[in-house]
């Protein structure tokens, strides 16, 4: 069988993991295996959720002192859960927590483990693609192991329910904890106060780079993205520069967004800042220099100084309201 | 307080990745080098950390003797010492760079000169393989946190937190302890010139790893992913382009 871990919200799994669902399946198939899940804490409807998605039995970790997250403890669970169902491969979705748990899982296996995988070709060995660079490269690889263990990639894979779902069977898991295992644990969520549209959610992204020269330059842009009711997104170099905080950095180590609308000012198009914005539907990009690789990726393209058309673009856009 | 941080060279690219021919690494030929983003703010949160309670901030490296440049830079960025786990340069796995690692920070503790806590990039620039600081913990049965945005030293460990939608998660950690670090946990210092020239001067110890393990993930080639750009549409050269975005925004994409 194939075993995945599966992170979902009071029953609901997460995108990321259903991403994953699809890959696993195709997986199990390819060993003509059943596909089962692993989750912790039974939220109502996560057997029917992910039944649809091909898993045959869902393990339900249940024990006391996890109802929280805990990565030590969930990978000792199901470290505990490989050894018992003897699984082909186990997956995982590429986010914080299937990278840590898996992680641990193969660290405590003494297994090789592929992270942000694209497609697998299984077998005695499994050839896979997997991302390099934040998905600025692809790695063709070859993983072996008695137990193949691989994460995911998230916004890559499309996602695809099977035909007639039937519902998955759902199992209590026990597993045997020490105190050890449970001693790195969530103590508590902080709400954070921010207000405005958070970046990731943001229909329309108005980001600025290099190019937009200070901190204060910044107003022409947040003026265009209140009129547009848009977030502010940035370059790395605008963060290094100290005019915009980590938090609106898009690319490989800052977001992942995918807007309606990007709206790249004074940004040259760097592979790192390109990942993270290969989602959005339309690329408007504003850069003096045509050779840009913004240009390149744009949807559309404005080649003129960003200080003469933001403000330009802003009046036009209060006129229409206006005038509305 | 004693902290290791360890950090990783990488090419540095820019607006494309160009492959040597026979599709196994990128090529270098015009390139400079640089470490993970998540790596630099490592170092900076060891120094600041060094800096305000004592003790010694320590930059570890597991690479060819090029791989000086980097462990300079965080010396040129305040650590007290570099350390380069010297390799023929040609890529070492997680598992084998992990068990590297443990070998150095072991024999440290058996000296008595430990670490108290072992810093780490969330993951490498390069290879990404999210897990080399999970191995390192498990090896030496160390409490372990990855993915974090802010840390604070208190008196019994560390506070550690994770970015989650509108809010963070809260962790706490008995020292010694590892902690992989993301981007944004801190604005890492620019080293001043002088600086530089200093580390330059700085003697990097070097020690030879042992590698334990055959590759369990072996690369077979590079491939750059494609590229479904389609044609761009020039809207102008000046501001005399709004009404044609105005156009754009109101009919194409609908968003006035
Ligand atoms: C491992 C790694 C991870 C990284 N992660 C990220 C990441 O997450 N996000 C990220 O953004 N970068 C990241 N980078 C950095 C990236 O490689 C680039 O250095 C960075 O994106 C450049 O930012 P920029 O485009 O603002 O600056 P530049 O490359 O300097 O470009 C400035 C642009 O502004 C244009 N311009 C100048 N003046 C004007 C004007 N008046 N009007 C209009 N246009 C103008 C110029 O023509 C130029 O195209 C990473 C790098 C590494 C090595
Ligand atoms: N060759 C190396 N030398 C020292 N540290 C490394 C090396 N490779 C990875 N690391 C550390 O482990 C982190 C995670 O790497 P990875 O598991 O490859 O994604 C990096 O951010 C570094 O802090």
């Amino acid at each position: 069988m194939i075993l995945s871990f599966v992170e979902h919200e009071d029953g609901k799994p997460e995108d990321s993991s259903v991403e994953m669902l699809t890959l696993a399946r195709d997986v199990a198939g390819q060993h003509d295996v059943p596909l089962e899940a692993v989750v912790f804490s039974a939220g109502e409807g996560v057997a029917e959720a992910v039944g649809a998605f091909g898993v045959e039995t869902v393990h339900v970790v249940d024990h006391d002192g996890i109802r929280d997250y805990a990565p030590e403890a969930w990978a000792e669970s199901v470290n505990q859960l490989v050894s018992e169902l003897e699984p082909e491969a186990v997956l995982a979705p590429g986010s914080e927590r299937g990278h840590e748990v898996l992680a641990h899982v193969a660290s405590k296996r003494g297994l090789p483990m592929a992270a942000n995988c694209l497609d697998v070709t299984a077998g005695e060995a499994y050839e896979l693609t997997r991302q390099r660079w934040g998905g600025t490269l692809l790695e063709n690889a070859r993983l072996t192991g008695e137990t193949k263990l691989l994460t995911v990639a998230p916004n890559e894979i499309s996602t695809e329910q099977i035909a007639d779902p039937n519902g998955a069977t759902t199992r209590e898991f026990q597993p045997t904890l020490a105190d050890e295992d449970l001693r790195v644990g969530l103590v508590e969520i902080e709400e954070s106060d921010e207000e405005g549209i958070p970046l990731g959610e943001a229909r329309i992204v108005v980001s600025g780079g290099r190019g937009v020269g200070s901190a204060e330059e910044f107003d022409k842009l947040e003026e265009l993205a209140d009129l547009l009711d848009a977030a502010i997104g940035s370059s790395r170099a605008a963060v290094n520069e100290g005019w915009r905080s980590h938090d609106d950095q898009v690319g490989q180590t800052g977001a992942k967004i995918s807007p309606t609308l990007y709206i790249p000012c004074g940004i040259s198009g760097a592979v790192q800042h390109m990942v993270g914005c290969k989602g959005a539907e339309n690329i408007l990009a504003i850069n003096t220099d045509p050779e840009a690789a913004i240009v390149d990726h744009a949807d559309y393209a404005v080649i003129a100084d960003l200080h003469e058309v933001v403000p330009a673009l802003n009046e036009a856009i209060r006129e229409q309201k206006d005038g509305a | 307080m004693n902290i290791l941080t360890c950090l990783k060279r990488v090419p540095e690219t820019g607006a494309k990745i160009v492959l040597t021919d026979d599709n196994q690494e990128i090529d270098t030929t015009n390139l400079g080098f640089t470490m993970s983003p998540h790596e630099e703010c490592a170092i900076e949160e060891a120094v600041q950390i060094v800096e305000g309670q004592g003790g010694t901030a320590t930059v570890l490296t597991l690479g060819s003797e090029e791989a000086t440049e980097q462990v300079r830079t965080g010396i040129a960025m305040q650590a007290d010492e570099g350390v380069l786990l010297e390799t023929d340069g040609s890529e070492w796995g997680p598992r084998n760079i992990a068990g590297a690692i443990a070998d150095f920070v072991r024999q440290r503790m058996e000296r008595g000169d430990g670490f108290d806590l072992l810093l780490f990039g969330n993951e490498s620039a390069d290879t990404g393989n999210y897990q080399v600081g999970v191995r390192v913990a498990n090896e030496l049965d160390l409490p372990c946190i990855t993915s974090i945005k802010d840390l604070e030293v208190t008196d019994d460990g560390v506070v550690a937190r994770r970015e989650i939608p509108r809010g963070s998660e809260v962790y706490e950690l008995d020292l010694p302890a590892v902690v992989a670090v993301k981007e944004g946990l801190n604005e890492p210092r620019y080293a001043s010139m002088r600086a530089r020239m200093q580390a330059r001067r700085q003697e990097v110890k070097r020690v030879t790893p042992e590698r334990r393990h055959e590759r369990g993930l072996e690369k077979l080639s590079l491939q750059s992913p494609e590229d479904d750009d389609g044609e761009t549409d020039i809207l102008g050269d000046s501001p005399d382009a709004v009404p044609a975005i105005m156009d754009v925004l109101e009919t194409d994409l609908e968003v006035l």
